[in-house]
């Protein structure tokens, strides 16, 4: 445990002392409050609530998230660092979760700077308070489910770029897993009952019904066991591949 | 004791290790040395625990490097082959993140200064890893490296990158830490060996092709016990030439006119060092220098891996 605060702390430094988390979440931001304003016509609509904001927190987070999780593994291989890190008391476990943990305090932060959204709904009318803190949290672990696709994909590479592919096409999957454009590739050659268990795997149904403002267990639960699983395979890859 | 049983990594075809079983007790300082791509870095990272054998296996104090690999890499210190680190940390957040790792707390802690101190990091403190010349991110690894006192020490070509002066300080630091510790360095420097090693082992494309102490070694040189003489007088060069040939325990005789010096091969390493004292003495030849050879130990390694 202690291992994986100090490896938290140090990535997160990381992402500090150079310019890619200062450009990260200014381009958050503005494409956040693009699509909500122009897209998603948050004063037309006449309604105080932030739907037009999360709505599009999927699409935003496709792109986004695999920019943060493109080099978790990627430019640890390519640097050689591995090799150091994983030649210092620590297990591979806490490397992996360390890892995770702060690229999502990482998105975290950004999400949280988005509050002067939330200021102005309470200040143009009065919103449903919870349901917003519900659609952030909801917001959250979706940002956590993407990261752990990202992980996964970054682990499997020395390339950044090729991370960010793979991770972009692998939140895709995951994030569509629902819907006919995914499961009509899987149709054709697997069993149906694999095709459902694909397409219970959806993110975007899970994160729209916590988006409505209902936060259900049976959501958590699914959001926890994506994670974990990919988390998993994370540690997997990293324990056959790592000095490769 | 480092405990290395017949450990083998294949890389699909290629074997970069074969069959490679040794011991290291405590108190030994042992050079790895071989040719580019003899498979050292790759022996020295299935130590580290850091390459998974494809058979074999080793242990570093009695721990098992794969079963019981928080143990081994406790009591091990690891310098990687070209000193990996995080570039965009400073030096200070660097070795701080390290000493966070392995435990420096509390009085432990002291450590980390006299390490900065003693590597003369001082100065680069502030400074980000990326920055750093060379030499300076080599003293960091091993900074790094030695931190936490391990009892157990595998440095990868250590001075490789230094200045003539830091070479100088980091083998007074091995020998300095040689008392107590296992330590086993690689290197391409076989004046490092005489320097600082007492044991040393030697491979080629993956097998260990000798395993001796440096003197042993030096022993299996043709230079050993030869002498070499330097004339006074350049013209007196050919004469002492043939009278040394003609000498029985003389094998051969190499000449270098520039310098007017004349090198003897003893036959068979017997010492011949009186023999061509007494000859000079007889001849009338006025000596500038006489010099005993104990062997060129570059002259072994290129014979041994030929
Ligand atoms: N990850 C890898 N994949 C494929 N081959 C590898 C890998 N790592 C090392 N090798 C091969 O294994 C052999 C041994 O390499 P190694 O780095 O151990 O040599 P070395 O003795 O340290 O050489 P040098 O003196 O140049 O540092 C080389 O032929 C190298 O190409
Ligand atoms: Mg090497």
């Amino acid at each position: 445990m202690r291992n994986v605060g100090i490896i938290v702390r140090r990535e997160l430094g990381g992402y500090f002392s150079t310019p890619i988390a200062y450009i990260f979440i200014v381009i958050f931001l503005a494409v956040a409050s693009w699509l909500t304003f122009y897209l998603g016509q948050f004063y037309e609509r006449g309604q105080a609530d932030l739907d037009p904001f999360f709505t599009f927190h999927p699409w935003l987070y496709l792109f986004l998230i695999p920019a943060i999780s493109m080099r978790l593994w990627a430019e640890e291989r390519k640097s050689g660092s591995i090799e150091l890190l994983m030649t210092q008391p620590v297990t591979l476990w806490q490397a992996v979760v360390g890892k995770f943990i702060a690229a999502w305090i990482f998105a975290g932060i950004a999400l949280a700077l988005t509050f002067p959204l939330w200021i102005t709904v309470n200040y143009l009318g009065s919103p449903d308070n919870g349901a917003i803190l519900a659609a952030y949290i909801g917001s959250l672990l979706l940002a956590a489910g993407f990261l752990a696709v990202g992980s996964f994909m970054s682990a499997l590479t020395r390339s950044q770029v090729v991370a960010f592919i793979l991770g972009v096409v692998g939140c895709f999957v995951v994030l569509l897993a629902g819907y006919p454009m995914v499961t009509d590739a899987f149709r054709s050659w697997l069993p149906q009952a694999l095709v459902d268990a694909i397409a219970s795997l959806s993110f975007l149904t899970h994160f729209e019904s916590i988006e409505k403002g209902v936060l259900d267990v049976r959501d958590l639960v699914y959001f926890a066991m994506l994670i974990g699983y990919f988390l998993i395979a994370t540690v997997v890859v990293l324990d056959v591949r790592k000095a490769e | 004791m480092i405990k290395s049983e017949h450990l083998c990594k294949r890389y699909g075809s290629l074997t970069a290790v074969d069959d490679v079983s040794f011991e290291v007790r405590p108190g030994e300082v042992l050079g790895f040395l071989g040719p580019n791509g003899a498979g050292k870095t790759t022996t020295m990272r299935m130590l580290a625990g850091f390459v998974v054998p494809t058979s074999g296996k080793a242990s570093i104090c009695g721990h098992d490097v794969e079963q019981d690999a928080l143990a081994a890499k406790s009591s091990l210190g690891y310098l990687p082959e070209g000193a990996p680190a995080y570039g965009e940390m400073t030096v200070r957040g660097f070795l701080e993140f390290i000493a966070d790792l392995r435990g420096l707390v509390g009085a432990r802690r002291a450590r980390l200064g006299h390490v900065i101190d003693r590597l003369q990091l001082g100065e680069v403190l502030s400074q980000s890893i990326d920055t750093l010349s060379k030499g300076f991110r080599r003293r960091v690894g091993l900074a790094q490296a030695i931190m936490h006192d391990p009892p157990v020490l595998l440095l990868d070509e250590p001075t490789d990158g230094l200045d003539p002066n830091q070479k100088h300080e980091v083998r007074a630091l091995i020998n300095e830490m040689a008392r107590d510790k296992i330590i086993v360095i690689s290197t391409h420097i076989l004046e490092e060996v005489d320097a600082v090693c007492n044991r040393v082992i030697i491979v080629a494309r993956g097998r260990i092709v000798a395993d001796d102490s440096p003197q042993g070694l030096a022993a299996q040189s043709r230079y050993h016990n030869a002498v070499s003489i330097r004339l006074e007088r350049g013209e007196q060069l050919p004469a002492m030439q043939s009278a040394l040939a003609a000498l029985p325990a003389v094998a051969e005789v190499e000449v270098s006119g520039r310098e007017s010096r004349l090198t003897a091969l003893p036959r068979q390493g017997s010492p011949i060092l009186q023999a061509v004292s007494d000859l000079a003495a007889r001849e009338g030849v006025e000596l500038k220098e006489l010099h005993l050879e104990s062997g060129r130990l570059d002259e072994v390694f290129r014979t041994i891996t030929a």
